[in-house]
C-alpha cells in the first residue's frame, strides 16, 4: 500500500528524560520520525518533556510541546491540536506505556484517532508478560519456564517449583528496574518484593535461570501486508545473566552456524507476523550452546537501544522506515538511502565487525556495587567498527575515554588470580581487564569458557589481543619495521597503545608510521557489503590497502562529537554538534563528524556531509585532519571529550576555529585563570590549591570552613565535596592524594549564596548573553543538579548589570570567539566567579529553547567570521520571552545501589525535563510533574528528617505543609521541633531503635514524600543514607535540600491541577 | 605461505595460503551470506569458481559433516580476509584449514575482499589464478587461459541413477545438474520419493519410471553449456508436470524457448528481496546465479522478480504444469522464508 492520504497530523510522544535504560537512542528515533512523517507533508505534533533533545527543537516537529508526559496534558495537546493519528512505538518504554494508557482511557477513541505503526493490541501482547507467555505458545515458540506472580507466597511456591536460580522480571519497567537473579528463597524475597512493588501492574515475572546461554538479537522489520526482514543480528558477548545494555556486543551474530541462525531468525520472523507488527521489533533469543535448544527472553514492538544500534551498525534506518510503514508504504516502495537504488525490503550485508561497549558511571560513582545483572546500569554506550573482531574492541576500548588503549588495566593486574577468578565469575564493569589479565598469566582457556560461560570464539580473540601485547612488550621502538607495525596497526592496536607496550612516547611511534608509510584507509559502511554502488558518506578506518573516502576540494569543517553518554556531559553536547553541522550547511560549507556514539543523532549519516564512525583519541582524530585537510575544526560543542583535543590539534597546526587552544588553556588551567581574575579585579571564592594534607589544614585555618575541595581538572563535579571541619578535611585530603599523586586538590571558601549561570556568545568584540539562569538549589548543589529558572526570579538588577559586565570583560579577555559559560554566586550582594568553560555547555539546549535566541547558529556563524551585528544582535542580554522555564534534574539513582542519592557537589543527574508556565509556580509545578516528582495533597504523609544545621530554616515550610493538610512522620531530633513547634507528628524509631523503624514505614507505601536534609552524604553506614536509598528502591520521591522543599510547598499553595494549568507550545514562547 | 590472487584484468591481491596448496584458475565471484560458509563450500553451484566471501571472519563455527551440500566441495578456491583457526561450536568437528586441505581445495586469508568485491562489481565477473610466489606472466597466462567451465555440470552432476526415500507418495524424476542436498532434503520431507538422474539422462529414461513430476536441481556454470538437457526437458514438458529451480530454472527456461543471460557479477548471498507477482509479497531469498532467464514468449509468464534489479525470478508456463524458480527456496544457507515454494511445486501433481 502507499501513503495513506487519510492522514493528516500525527501525535509523536517522546520518552521524557534520559536515565539509565533510555537515552539519546529516542531523540535518534524520534528525530528520524519526526522527519519522515513531515517529508510526507503530514504535521506532526511531538510531546516531550525533554528540553535537551534535537526532536524537540524548533522546526523539526510542527508544533511541538515541551510538557509532562502524562495522560492528563497529552490529551490537554490532544484537544488543543487535534492530530488524527498517533504513533506509539519512537519513545521507548515511557512512549508506549503512555501510548496504552491514553487508549485504555479511551482517549483516542475520543478524539477519532487511530493508531498507526503496530496497534496497541499488538503491543500489549509483546509487553505484558502473561500475554508474552500466551503469545509463545501459540506461536510454538519455547520459553524458559515461568509464571507471573502477583504475590510473594506464590512465587516462592513457584520457584521451588522449577528450583533455583530464578529470573525476577517485573513487567513495564525500563531497563529492568527491579529485577535480578535470585539463588535461593531469601534473596528471591528481597527481590520479589520489590519488583513487584516497581511494576505499574504489579506483576512480576519469575523464570526459570538459563545462566550462561548465548544472548542473542534480532532486530525485524514488517510492513502493513507482511513482508518481513531481519535488519541485524546481535550477539552478546557477555551471556545470558547480563542486561543487554550491560554487555558487550559484537554484531552480526559471530558464533551461530547458519542452522542455527536461520532458526532463530524465522522464529523472530513467525513472532511479528503472528502480533502482526507494523514497524520495527526487537526479539531476544537465548540460545544453548549446547544443542538446537532455545528460549525467546523478550520483544520490544517497538524502536529501542538495540534498534537503534543496529541502524547504525548496519546503516539501516530502522526508525524513519518504522515511520514510513506506519505511514501506510509498504517495505517494496521505500527507497534504501545508501544505495539509493534498491529499496527497503532487503537485508543488510555487512563486511565487518561492530562492537558496542557500555559506558559505566562507576568512574564518578566509587561507591557504588558494579557487579553487572539483569538491571542496566550503563548510562551510554560506544560503537566501534573494525574488519576484524581484534581491532573493532580495541578501538571500542579507546573511545570509552576510560585512559585504556591496551587489555592491560593496572587495577587487574594489580588482583591476585584468585580475585580475578572470581571476577570473572560475578562480572562488574572491568571483566574485560580481568578476563585478559588472567589470559596472560595463562589460565586455562577451557575453564575460563566454563566459569565466565562465554564462548571459547571469544575468549580466544581476546587471547590473541593479549598475545600480541606481550609481543610488543619484548620490542624495542627501533625494532618494529614495517611489516611488523603494519600487523599491529592492522589488528586494531594505537599508537599509544603501542607505545605504552613498547615503552616510548605516542609520538615517536606516529613518527616512525609516517616514515614508513602507515596510514589508515577509511571504508564504507553500505549495508551491502559492497554488492551496489553506495552514495552513503558513512566511514570507518581500516589499515587496508583501497581507500574509499576521497576529500573534495570545497571548503569543510570537522565537528568533533562528545562520545559516549555519561553524567556530566550527556544528549546536550549531541544537540550542540548537531545544530552547528546544520549551521555550517546553511553557510555552503561541508560538514564532516566524528563520533563514536551509536545513541545519537550526529551519528546519523543523513546528519553530516560525511560520518567518520571513529574513537576521539588525538590519533585517530588527526588521522581524518590528514586526509581531510579540514579549513577549521570545531571543538567547542563536543564537551570535555573535544576541548581536550584542543592543545594536541594546536601543536599539530590544525587549525581549531573559535576560541584559540591557549585561550581555552587559560580558562581551564586554574592558575592562569585566578591571574586573570586578579588582572580583570573579578572576585572569586578565595582558594588555593594544595599539594600535601599538612598545606590542605594550614590553607583551611587562613580560609575558614565551610570549604568546598575538589580535585583539579574535574569533570561534573567529581570527587567535590564540603568540608565543615578539620576532621572532614583531612579524611578527604588523605583519600584525594592516594588516589592521585600528580595533582593538587584545590580548596575553596565555599559560599552558601545564590548561583547563577550565563551561556555566552562572543565574536570578539560583542558578548551576546541569550539570559540569565536563577538555580534554585543554593549553592554546593552541582550546577547541573540543581533547578534552573529562565528568566531569573530574584536577581536585583545591579547583579543583573554586574554578569552582563563581568561576562563581557572575561569573554573578551579569552578573546572567546564562540560560546562560553560562567557560573556565579550571589552572596551577600556580591557576584563571585565560580567556573568558566570555553565552551558550550549542558544549559545550551534548554536556553536555546526557552529564549528563542538559536544560539549554536549564531555560535557556529560567528566560527566562521560573521560578527554579532552582522546578525542583529549586540552586547547584551537578549529580549526575555513572555513565559518562565524551569529545568528540573532527573536521577537514575534507584538503578545504582549503593550510590548516594542527596544533591550535592558531585553531579548525578542523568538527565532534565522542562516545566513552561505563564508563571514561576506553575512552571515549577510542571517541572516537578514532568520529573515524577509526587507533588503532596491533604492528607498526605511527609516523612522528615532535617539535620541540625537547617531545622529552623525547616518551620516555616513545615507550617505550610501542616496548613496544607499534610501528615508527619519524623524521627527524633525532627519530631522534637515540630511538636515544640504545636505540629502534630508521629515519631519513626532510627535505625538503631529496633522494628518497625523509619526504613519499614518507608517501605509499608505509607509515605508520599520524604525530605531528608543530611548533615553530609556518602556515608554508606549513616541512616540517612538508608533512608535515601530506601526510598528510591521503593520509588517515594525524597528531597534533600531545604531550597527544593520550599519551593515545592509554595506550589502546592496554588494548588494546581491540569485543568487549571494551559499546554504551551515551543512557538507560544516568544 | 604467500600466494596470490591475480585477476584477468592484471590486479594483484597478495595473500597466505591455507587449506590446499596448488596453483589453480577459477572465475572469481563473491557470495555476502554472513553465515553459511559450509554450505557455500559444498554448493555444487560454486564449481570451477573462486569465491570470495564478502564477511570477514570465516570459520567462526568450524566445519561440521551435517551441514554438507554435497559429499565434497566443488569449487576451485575459497578467498576470505581471516580464517578462524579455533573455531568453537557444539556440532564443530574440525576447521576450515583442515577441511580445505583434505578437501583439496585452495584457500587464500589476508585479502582485502572488500576491495576484491568492489572489482568484481564493477568490472564484472572474471577469471582468475592463484599462484604461490611470484609467478612469471607466461605462466599466469598459460593457467588463466586454461579455465573451461563448460563442463562444470557434468564433473558434478550425479554418475548413477539412485533414489531417495523410496516410500514417499510423490515419485520425482529429479535431473541431477550439480545439486545441492538441501532440494533433495525438502522434497523427501514432503513425501517425495525421489530418483535421482544424471543431466544427461534422456526422456525414455525418465519415461521408464513415469514419474508424478520432472524436477531440475540447481548446478553450476552456463546453461547454454547444457544442450542435451535442454532437449531433453523440451520432450518432457507436456507428459509431465516440470519444476525447477536455479540452474534448472534456466534450463527451463531455455526449453520453454525463453533466452537467458550472463548478469556482470550475478547475485550471490542469503539477503535478496523477491517479489510474488501474484500475491505483491516481498520475499527475503538465498541465491546463487551468474545467468538470468530472459524474453519469455507469450505462453510463458514471469511469477516472481527480483526487487532490487527487476530480473526474472520465477517463470510458469500458462497452460502446462510447469514452474521453476531462480532463487533458492530450500534455503542452507539463506533465510526460510519461501520453504512453501516446495508445497507450491508439488501442487503441479495432479
Amino acid at each position: 500500500m502507499p501513503l495513506d492520504k487519510s492522514i493528516k497530523k500525527v501525535l509523536v510522544i517522546g520518552s521524557g528524560p534520559i536515565v539509565i535504560g533510555q537515552a539519546a537512542e529516542f531523540d535518534y528515533s524520534g528525530t528520524q520520525a519526526c522527519q519522515a512523517i513531515k517529508d510526507e507533508g503530514i504535521e506532526v505534533v511531538l510531546v516531550n518533556s525533554n528540553p535537551a533533545t534535537i526532536m524537540t527543537d524548533r522546526g523539526m516537529a510542527t508544533h511541538t510541546y515541551i510538557e509532562p508526559l502524562t495522560a492528563e496534558y497529552v490529551e490537554k495537546i490532544i484537544q488543543k491540536e487535534r492530530p488524527d493519528s498517533v504513533i506509539a512505538g519512537m519513545g521507548g518504554q515511557t512512549g508506549l506505556n503512555l501510548a496504552c494508557e491514553l487508549y485504555d482511557k479511551g482517549v483516542f477513541d475520543k478524539y477519532n484517532m487511530k493508531v498507526i505503526g503496530t496497534s496497541i493490541p499488538s503491543i500489549k501482547e509483546g509487553e505484558d508478560r502473561d500475554s508474552f507467555k500466551r503469545l509463545m505458545e501459540r506461536t510454538n515458540q519455547p520459553i524458559a519456564p515461568s509464571e507471573i506472580v502477583t504475590d510473594l507466597d506464590s512465587g516462592l511456591a513457584f520457584a521451588k517449583q522449577i528450583g533455583y536460580p530464578v529470573i525476577v522480571r517485573p513487567a513495564y519497567t525500563l531497563g529492568g528496574t527491579g529485577g535480578g537473579i535470585a539463588e535461593n528463597p531469601e534473596q528471591l524475597e528481597t527481590i520479589l518484593s520489590q519488583g513487584l512493588h516497581l511494576s505499574r501492574v504489579g506483576q512480576v515475572l519469575l523464570e526459570k535461570s538459563i545462566k550462561g546461554w548465548k544472548e542473542i538479537e534480532f532486530e525485524v522489520m514488517r510492513d502493513g501486508t507482511g513482508n518481513c526482514i531481519t535488519v541485524c543480528s546481535m550477539e552478546n558477548i557477555d551471556p545470558v545473566g547480563v542486561h543487554t545494555g550491560d554487555s558487550i556486543v559484537v554484531a552480526p551474530a559471530l558464533t551461530l552456524a547458519d542452522k542455527e541462525y536461520q532458526m532463530l531468525r524465522k522464529a523472530a520472523i513467525d513472532i511479528i507476523n503472528s502480533i502482526e507488527i507494523k514497524g520495527g521489533c526487537n526479539v531476544q533469543f537465548a540460545l544453548d550452546p549446547e544443542s538446537f535448544n532455545y528460549a525467546v527472553i523478550e520483544i520490544n514492538p517497538r524502536v529501542s537501544r538495540s534498534s537503534a544500534l543496529a541502524s547504525k551498525a548496519t546503516g539501516y534506518p530502522i526508525a524513519k522506515i518504522a515511520a514510513k510503514i506506519a505511514l501506510g508504504y509498504n517495505l517494496d516502495e521505500i527507497k534504501n538511502a545508501v544505495t539509493g537504488k534498491t529499496f527497503a525490503c532487503f537485508e543488510p550485508a555487512i563486511d565487518y565487525v561492530v562492537t558496542k561497549i557500555p559506558k559505566w558511571p562507576f568512574d564518578k560513582f566509587f561507591g557504588a556495587k558494579r557487579n553487572l545483572g539483569t538491571k542496566m546500569m550503563a548510562t551510554g554506550e560506544i560503537m566501534s567498527i573494525g574488519n576484524t573482531l581484534e581491532a573493532s574492541l580495541l578501538k571500542g576500548i579507546r573511545s570509552l575515554e576510560i585512559k585504556q588503549y591496551t587489555l592491560e588495566r593496572k587495577s587487574s593486574k594489580q588482583r591476585t588470580t584468585v580475585e580475578l577468578k572470581q571476577r570473572v565469575i560475578v562480572p562488574d564493569d572491568e571483566r574485560l581487564f580481568d578476563l585478559a589479565e588472567l589470559i596472560r598469566r595463562n589460565y586455562n582457556m577451557d575453564k575460563l569458557a566454563e566459569i565466565t560461560g562465554m564462548d571459547p570464539f571469544f575468549l580466544q580473540k581476546i587471547k590473541n589481543i593479549v598475545d600480541a601485547e606481550e609481543e610488543l612488550k619484548k620490542y624495542k621502538l627501533t625494532d618494529l619495521n614495517y611489516n611488523m607495525l603494519k600487523k599491529y596497526k592492522k589488528m586494531g592496536f594505537s599508537d599509544k597503545g603501542i607505545a605504552e607496550l613498547i615503552g616510548c612516547s605516542a609520538d615517536e611511534v606516529f613518527n616512525l608510521r609516517k616514515m614508513l608509510g602507515i596510514t589508515p584507509v577509511y571504508k564504507m559502511v553500505d549495508t551491502c557489503a559492497g554488492e551496489f554502488e553506495a552514495v552513503s558518506p558513512y566511514y570507518y578506518s581500516t589499515y587496508d590497502e583501497t581507500t574509499e573516502s576521497f576529500p573534495s576540494d570545497k571548503k569543510k569543517v570537522i565537528v568533533i562529537g562528545s562520545g559516549p553518554i555519561r553524567i556530566g556531559q550527556g544528549i546536550e553536547f549531541d544537540y550542540c554538534s548537531v545544530h552547528s553541522v546544520l549551521s555550517l550547511a546553511k553557510a555552503g560549507v561541508e560538514t564532516i563528524i566524528i563520533n563514536n556514539n551509536p545513541e545519537t543523532v550526529s551519528t546519523d549519516f543523513d546528519t553530516s556531509d560525511k560520518l567518520y564512525f571513529e574513537p576521539l583519541t588525538e590519533e585517530d582524530v588527526y588521522n581524518i585532519i590528514l586526509l581531510e585537510k579540514p579549513d577549521g575544526v570545531i571543538l567547542q560543542f563536543g564537551g570535555q571529550t573535544a576541548i581536550k583535543l584542543a592543545n594536541f590539534l594546536d601543536n599539530m597546526n590544525v587549525p581549531v576555529l573559535g576560541t584559540q587552544p591557549k585561550y581555552i588553556d587559560e580558562a581551564e588551567n586554574r592558575e592562569k585563570f585566578d591571574e586573570m581574575l586578579e588582572k580583570l579585579d573579578i572576585k572569586r571564592p578565595k582558594g588555593k590549591a594544595v599539594w600535601s594534607v599538612k598545606e590542605g589544614i594550614e590553607e583551611a585555618n587562613k580560609l575558614e570552613y565551610p570549604l568546598l575541595v575538589r580535585p583539579s581538572y574535574v569533570l561534573g563535579g567529581q570527587g567535590m565535596e564540603i568540608t565543615r571541619n578539620e576532621i572532614d578535611l583531612v579524611r578527604y585530603l588523605t583519600d584525594a592524594f592516594i588516589k592521585d599523586t600528580k595533582n593538587p586538590v584545590l580548596i575553596d571558601r565555599y559560599l552558601g549564596g545564590r548561583e547563577l549561570e550565563v551561556d555566552a556568545i562572543c565574536d570578539g568584540t560583542d558578548v551576546l548573553i541569550p539570559g540569565i539562569m536563577e538555580h534554585l538549589e543554593r549553592a554546593g548543589v552541582h550546577s547541573g543538579d540543581s533547578i534552573s529558572i529562565y528568566p531569573p526570579q530574584n536577581v536585583p538588577s545591579h547583579i543583573v548589570d554586574k554578569i552582563v559586565d563581568v561576562t563581557y570583560r572575561i569573554a573578551r579577555e579569552l578573546n572567546v570567539i564562540g560560546m562560553i559559560n560562567i557560573q556565579f554566586i550571589e552572596f551577600r550582594d556580591e557576584l563571585y566567579i565560580i567556573e568558566v568553560n570555553p565552551r558550550s555547555s549542558r544549559t545550551v539546549p534548554y536556553i536555546t529553547k526557552v529564549t528563542n535566541v538559536p544560539v549554536i547558529d549564531i555560535a557556529t556563524n560567528i566560527m566562521l567570521g560573521k560578527t554579532l551585528k552582522e546578525m542583529g544582535y549586540s552586547t547584551g542580554i537578549a529580549p526575555q520571552t513572555n513565559t518562565v522555564a524551569i529545568k528540573v534534574p532527573v536521577f537514575s539513582t534507584e538503578k545504582l545501589p549503593r550510590v548516594e542519592v542527596s544533591l550535592g557537589p558531585e553531579m548525578r543527574s542523568t538527565g532534565e525535563v522542562l516545566g513552561v508556565g505563564h508563571n514561576f509556580h506553575e512552571a515549577m509545578y510542571k517541572g516537578f510533574l514532568s520529573a515524577g516528582t509526587t507533588i503532596p495533597k491533604a492528607g498526605s504523609t511527609i516523612l522528615v528528617t532535617v539535620r541540625d544545621l537547617d531545622k529552623e530554616n525547616f518551620l516555616p515550610i513545615a507550617k505550610k505543609f501542616a496548613a496544607l493538610g499534610c501528615n508527619f512522620i519524623a524521627t527524633s531530633g525532627t519530631a522534637k521541633l515540630l511538636e515544640d513547634n504545636k505540629i502534630p507528628v508521629q515519631t519513626a524509631k532510627k535505625i538503631s531503635e529496633g522494628v518497625p523503624n523509619v526504613l519499614d514505614v518507608i517501605r509499608s507505601g505509607m509515605i508520599d514524600l520524604i525530605v531528608d536534609i543530611p548533615k553530609k552524604g556518602n556515608d554508606v553506614h549513616s541512616d540517612g543514607f538508608k533512608i535515601r536509598r530506601t526510598a528510591i528502591e521503593c520509588s517515594v520521591s525524597i528531597m534533600t535540600s531545604l531550597d527544593t522543599v520550599s519551593a515545592l510547598v509554595d506550589v502546592m499553595e496554588h494548588q494546581y491541577t491540569p485543568d487549571n494549568v494551559d499546554v504551551i507550545s515551543l512557538a507560544e514562547i516568544k | 605461505m604467500k600466494a596470490q590472487l591475480i585477476l584477468e584484468n592484471g590486479m594483484r591481491f597478495s595473500g597466505t595460503l591455507f587449506g590446499a596448496e596448488k596453483n589453480i584458475v577459477g572465475e572469481v565471484v563473491f557470495t555476502t551470506g554472513m553465515t553459511g560458509y559450509q554450505e557455500t563450500l559444498t554448493d555444487p553451484s560454486f564449481a570451477g569458481q573462486i569465491v570470495t566471501m564478502t564477511f570477514p571472519l570465516i570459520g567462526n563455527y568450524g566445519i561440521n559433516l551435517e551441514d554438507m551440500e554435497a559429499k565434497h566441495t566443488n569449487l576451485k578456491a575459497f578467498v576470505v580476509r581471516e580464517k578462524c583457526d579455533f573455531p568453537s561450536n557444539f556440532r564443530n568437528e574440525m576447521n576450515l584449514d583442515n577441511f580445505l586441505r583434505e578437501q583439496g581445495v585452495v584457500g587464500l586469508e589476508g585479502i582485502d575482499t572488500r576491495a576484491l568485491t568492489k572489482i568484481i562489481r564493477e568490472a564484472g565477473t572474471m577469471k582468475g589464478v592463484i599462484m604461490v610466489g611470484e609467478p612469471s606472466e607466461n605462466d599466469i597466462n598459460i593457467l588463466m587461459n586454461s579455465l573451461d567451465n563448460s563442463q562444470v555440470i557434468m564433473n558434478t552432476t550425479t554418475e548413477s541413477i539412485y533414489t531417495v526415500n523410496d516410500t514417499g507418495r510423490i515419485h520425482i524424476a529429479f535431473i541431477d545438474l550439480g545439486t545441492k542436498q538441501g532440494i533433495v532434503r525438502d522434497l523427501a520431507s514432503r513425501g517425495c520419493k525421489i530418483t535421482i538422474f544424471p543431466a544427461n539422462v534422456s526422456a525414455e529414461q525418465i519415461n521408464e519410471v513415469n514419474p508424478d513430476l520432472v524436477f531440475l536441481s540447481n548446478g553450476p556454470g552456463d546453461p547454454l553449456d547444457a544442450p542435451g538437457t535442454v532437449d531433453t526437458v523440451k520432450e518432457l514438458i507436456g507428459k509431465y508436470p516440470v519444476c525447477g529451480i536455479c540452474m534448472g530454472h534456466q534450463i527451463i527456461g531455455l526449453a520453454l524457448g525463453c533466452k537467458t543471460k550472463k548478469l556482470k557479477f550475478g547475485h550471490h548471498g542469503g539477503n535478496h528481496p523477491v517479489k510474488d507477482l501474484q500475491s505483491g509479497n516481498v520475499f527475503i531469498t538465498s541465491q546463487n546465479h551468474n545467468y538470468i532467464v530472459a524474453d519469455y514468449p507469450d505462453d510463458v509468464e514471469e511469477t516472481f522478480t527480483n526487487v532490487n534489479d527487476g530480473t526474472c525470478e520465477g517463470i510458469r508456463h500458462k497452460t502446462l504444469p510447469v514452474q521453476s524458480v531462480q532463487f533458492h527456496p530450500e534455503a542452507s544457507p539463506g533465510p526460510l522464508d519461501t520453504g512453501w515454494m516446495f508445497d507450491r511445486f508439488l501442487k503441479e501433481v495432479r
